[in-house]
């Protein structure tokens, strides 16, 4: 009996020290979130800015820059998959390799080689622990993304862009990040980053007329300047996002871990309560029957 | 007399904003200057220093480093990896 009652109150402390655990990353990622939506927010005027000028030079000039042209044939596509550094966020790193295997399966179906290049711990430990290869991997900082990495992966990629296909080069590349839609919903999306479709972000922008540039040095030279940077402040938002969403998803698994643990402790509490009351009705009960043997 | 619209963003942070008389910058050909009435135009933008010429106060510089910034009707984005705002701005940021 009194083993029972040692085991429970065992289980209450371990759940009651891990509840302080979750306790606390809740309100690491609470406090992160909020500087890393400013940070999407912050970066939003100049991903504005740079689309509105890509899209003002080629519209005004029809100019064939090798980084808008659709290849004839496309051989090998690039996955960039952004996952996260630590685990601990619920579903967010599995819901975007469920993505990007999903993507990987429909490139292949098409008759595509698939180059991987991921970003994130967890990303790159799926890939290993399956024994799968991958091109490339950055690790650290997922939940507070450099620009400096931003550009590194967009360097990366634009060489393997710019590389023939029998030099190990890639025709495509794909984006698979989360979407920071809300706190509470954050969607797994796959987007196509080159061959370049310049996008308009918002219909209505679309709509207002562009005025006639002047281009300076030349329209070729300009777009040639824009479109990396377009690039990278595509991968740049893409990262933001993600880490916006990473934030959000630990912050709600860790809740509910914690409600859980809440919840058991309340359970484990109870038996014990139980367990010790047996134990004292057990022993009362022996006392009695001895004194009532020693009086008869 | 009209003005200019004057914006600075760098790559992850807006940077300055607000009306001005001229703006001056380096692009690849050479520095431009800036006043109001200028044709609409889209330039690279070489590393250097850019100066402001506000509307109240004094001048403003900033250090960009490679960008580019657009004119459209008196509204002027400079849009530049990293962009800071000199000394003798004190006081903006």
């Amino acid at each position: 009996m009194g083993a029972q009652i040692r085991v429970y109150r065992q289980k209450i402390a371990s759940t009651t020290s891990m509840r302080k655990m979750f306790k606390a990353m809740e309100l690491i990622a609470t406090s992160r979130i909020g500087k890393a939506r400013a940070r999407v927010a912050a970066s939003l005027p100049y991903a504005n800015a740079i689309t509105r000028a890509v899209s003002a030079v080629s519209s005004s000039s029809e100019i064939d820059h090798p980084l808008t042209t659709e290849p004839t044939q496309v051989r090998r596509a690039a996955v960039l998959v952004l996952t996260a550094d630590r685990g601990q966020a619920g579903a967010y790193s599995a819901s975007i390799l469920k993505q990007t295997e999903s993507l990987t399966e429909l490139l292949r179906g098409d008759g595509k080689e698939v180059a991987t290049y991921l970003v994130g711990r967890k990303g790159q430990a799926y890939f290993d622990f399956r024994g799968r290869e991958y091109a490339r991997v950055w690790t650290g900082g997922t939940d507070n993304p450099e620009f400096a990495t931003a550009r590194e992966i967009s360097e990366v990629l634009l060489e393997a862009f710019a590389t023939r296909y029998e030099d190990g080069g890639v025709d495509e590349i794909h984006v698979v990040y989360t979407q920071f839609k809300s706190m509470v919903v954050q969607e797994p999306t796959v987007v196509r980053l080159l061959p370049l479709e310049v996008v308009e972000e918002n219909a209505a922008e679309a709509k207002e007329l562009l005025p006639l540039y002047e281009f300076e040095p030349e329209p070729e030279q300009v777009l040639d300047a824009l479109l990396p940077r377009y690039i990278e402040s595509r991968i740049f938002a893409a990262m933001l996002q993600s880490a916006a969403s990473e934030l959000a998803s630990r912050q709600r698994a860790m809740k509910n871990a914690g409600d859980n643990a809440t919840d058991l402790i309340k359970k484990y509490t109870r038996l014990r309560n139980t367990a010790r009351q047996a134990e004292i009705t057990q022993e009362l009960t022996e006392i009695i029957a001895g004194a009532d043997a020693l009086n008869a | 007399m009209a003005e200019l619209e004057v914006e600075i963003v760098a790559a992850d942070h807006f940077v300055w904003s607000g009306p001005a008389k001229m703006v001056k910058a380096r692009t690849a050909d050479g520095e431009v200057g800036i006043l109001p009435g200028h044709t609409p135009l889209l330039a690279i933008l070489h590393a250097g220093e850019i100066a402001i010429e506000p509307v109240t106060g004094s001048r403003i510089t900033a250090t960009v480093d490679a960008g580019f910034f657009s004119v459209d009707s008196n509204r002027v984005v400079i849009v530049a990896d990293n962009a800071k705002i000199g000394e003798s701005a004190a006081g903006i940021r």
